[in-house]
């Protein structure tokens, strides 16, 4: 049973590895990635979040959004999955505010190294997409918790991994108009490619 | 009229989304392995970002800051809700390969960032006009790629053959790899070094 | 001030959201009628596709109505559902896989089976098709699914009246990488599959889609099929597919029984 979830979290981080293979959250990707100690801020950040927020969708999606979850309140027939976008981003929206104000108060450490990237998470497709493939491969409450432990630390893997090689490139004499963006994105590109060597393989 | 069409114009080479602002690459790339898809995509986020400009325009002077943000919020998700909507509806088989993505349009720097940008500050018409313009900037990037991997990674354009591949009784042996992820980056990071050698004024220095 | 702003921001609030909710349900709740029927159209033109039937330029439904005969098979025993037994659950127009799976009494967890292809959970009847032409049986559609690399693919595979003759595969719903797995929808492959045999003479399950390419002059080629290149996983997928719905946990006992009532 356990290896079950073990199997979840891995694929997670390397095979479907939210910004190398799905293109998700590659904006804030690419604009965090250019300092070591940003990228681990936003990496932590987006495992935080991912980690709160799968899990409450999956309980909304099962319990208040599926055909048939309105059983428990006595409305059989609804089928309310057409508002799912709306819940989920509204839970991300709120638990990224609610989050904020919680460190700001409690953890004025925590909230200075991590405070600015809350924002940026709000609209970093990788925390939505998250719960949407949640919900398109109908993990169940437990399989949610790994899925997005895993997606959350792929994605930091990625971006720590990524900042750590512009670091270096700095002192490469790269061609004028590939320079910044251009470069980043094939260096991306080539990471995604050695990513893809996971894919072989069964977890 | 010259102002109208400067604001169309402007975000299709000059101030391009994408290889001039690094806005909104996210999710839609994935769906690139194929033009159509790719079309259909785009033609979602035209509808997207052009109505959401026009609406939060409208609105821009009534809209208290404190809840600025979650409107924008709402007013996108429920155009996204639509499109997806109107999608499955219509083009039930694309819809299928779309899968989640179409619903990730929500999150699309591109939608917000303009919102925030542009549609917050401008009259509703020349605030529709902008999002025509960005869409269709960031249409121009999305169908060029996606023509580039599907002509590449299986010798089509449009399902149609034109490099006829091996399998087919061809001469072609399509390149797998234009279909997979890391060559959608590689592409767009040669499409912005393009650009940017035409229009060095682009170019940034690091 | 305050509170006048406070009041404007709520009053504010409540206008977006209610014009926002009324048109998203009335886009949901207007549009719902034709993404069902496109739902069910696809689902008839796969099986038409597979039945053989010319389905061209008419009615779909017509044709559907005059060919195909959907029943209800119980897994375990094979043996076919009356109309009567029909219910909630079993209910061949709009059978919900998920929603069977998930029962207690028409569901079950194959997850330990040996060969399953990455389910879980499984119902314990499923639908099935006959093609008939002018009374006679020509073909029997099953319905097949399970994952491959990224998804879960769902699809018919139409079997010929001998019951080992395979007729043709079609899969009507898959995540595979277009292209790659993608390629499942390959008309030439899809082809491939037709006159291949399911089972060997001594009645073994013997299909298998292999990796590469099939050696013509091999005894069992007959029983092989052309992977896909550059996608092993979704091959191996399918194969795992395909051989766990006709194997004995699938259709095997209601192919036995009709067999041997011949």
């Amino acid at each position: 049973m356990f290896e079950e979830y073990i199997s979840i979290f891995l694929k997670a981080v390397f095979v479907e590895n939210m910004a190398l293979a799905f293109f998700l959250g590659i904006c804030t990707f690419l604009a965090v990635s250019r300092r070591l100690d940003t990228a681990i801020g936003l990496g932590l950040a987006v495992i935080l979040v991912q980690t709160i927020t799968v899990p409450i969708n999956n309980l909304i999606y099962n319990y208040v959004l599926k055909s048939g979850a309105l059983k428990w309140a006595g409305l059989e027939g609804a089928d309310l999955t057409f508002l799912g976008l709306i819940f989920y981003i509204g839970v991300i929206a709120s638990t990224v505010q609610i989050l904020e104000m919680v460190l700001d108060k409690h953890f004025p450490r925590l909230y200075n190294s991590l405070g600015i990237f809350l924002p940026l998470i709000t609209v970093n497709c990788a925390v939505l997409g998250g719960s949407l493939f949640m919900v398109e491969r109908e993990y169940n409450f437990t399989e949610s918790i790994f899925y997005a432990l895993g997606s959350g630390a792929g994605f930091a893997l990625a971006v720590i991994a990524l900042s750590g090689i512009r670091e270096k490139m700095r002192y490469s004499d790269v061609p004028k108009g590939l320079r910044g963006l251009g470069i980043t994105f094939i260096i991306v590109g080539l990471m995604a490619l050695s990513f893809m060597l996971f894919s072989g393989i069964e977890f | 009229m010259g102002k109208y069409s400067k604001i169309i114009l402007d975000p299709l080479v000059d101030k391009n989304p994408v290889t001039f602002h690094i806005l909104g690459i996210c999710s839609a790339l994935a769906v690139t392995s194929k033009l159509e898809t790719s079309i259909v995509m785009s033609l979602a986020v035209l509808f997207v970002l052009s109505l959401s400009n026009l609406s939060i325009s409208i609105i821009r002077n009534f809209i208290p800051g404190s809840i600025r943000i979650l409107i924008e919020m709402t007013i996108i998700a429920s155009l996204v809700i639509i499109a997806d909507q109107l999608i499955k509806a219509f083009a039930f088989e694309l819809s299928k390969e779309l899968s989640v993505y179409v619903g990730l349009i929500i999150t699309n720097c591109i939608i917000m960032g303009r919102a925030e940008a542009y549609a917050s500050k401008n009259p509703p018409l020349q605030s529709l006009f902008d999002g025509i313009g960005n869409a269709l900037g960031y249409s121009c990037v999305l169908i060029v790629v996606g023509g580039i991997r599907e002509l590449l990674g299986s010798g089509k354009i449009l399902g149609v053959n034109i490099l006829r591949p091996i399998n087919e009784g061809g001469w072609y042996e399509p390149n797998g790899l234009f279909l997979l992820s890391p060559s959608a980056f590689i592409l767009i990071g040669l499409l912005i070094w393009v650009v940017r050698t035409l229009k060095p004024e682009q170019s940034e220095e690091e | 001030m305050e509170t006048e702003s406070r009041k404007k921001t709520i009053l504010i609030a409540l206008i977006v959201s209610l014009i926002c909710s009324v048109l998203v349900s009335v886009a949901a709740v207007k549009l719902r009628p034709i993404q069902e029927r496109n739902k069910e159209l696809s689902k008839i033109e796969n099986i038409l596709e597979l039945s053989g039937a010319d389905y061209k330029d008419v009615d779909l439904f017509e044709v559907y109505k005059k060919n195909i005969t959907p029943s209800l098979v119980e897994l375990k025993t094979g043996r076919v559902l009356d109309e009567t037994e029909y219910n909630e659950f079993l209910n061949v127009r709009d059978f919900d896989i998920k929603k069977n799976s998930e029962d207690e009494n028409y569901g079950r967890d194959v997850s330990s089976l040996p060969g399953v292809p990455k389910i879980k959970r499984a119902p314990r009847y499923m639908p099935i098709y006959f093609v008939k032409k002018n009374g006679e049986l020509k073909k029997i559609i099953f319905l097949i699914y399970g994952k491959a690399l990224w998804s879960t693919m769902y699809g018919f595979i139409a079997l010929g009246a001998d019951l080992n003759t395979i007729e043709g595969l079609t899969f009507f719903e898959h995540g595979e990488t277009p292209g790659l797995g993608g390629e499942v929808d390959n008309p030439r492959w899809k082809a491939s599959w037709r006159g291949k045999k399911v089972f060997d003479d001594l009645g073994e399950l013997k299909i298998e889609v292999i990796k590469g390419k099939v050696d013509l002059n091999s005894m069992s080629a007959k029983h092989k099929i052309d992977g896909l290149s550059g996608s092993t996983i979704t091959t191996r997928g399918v194969s795992d597919i395909v051989r766990f719905w006709l194997g004995p946990e699938g259709y095997g006992e209601f192919i036995k029984k009709r067999k041997e009532a011949r």
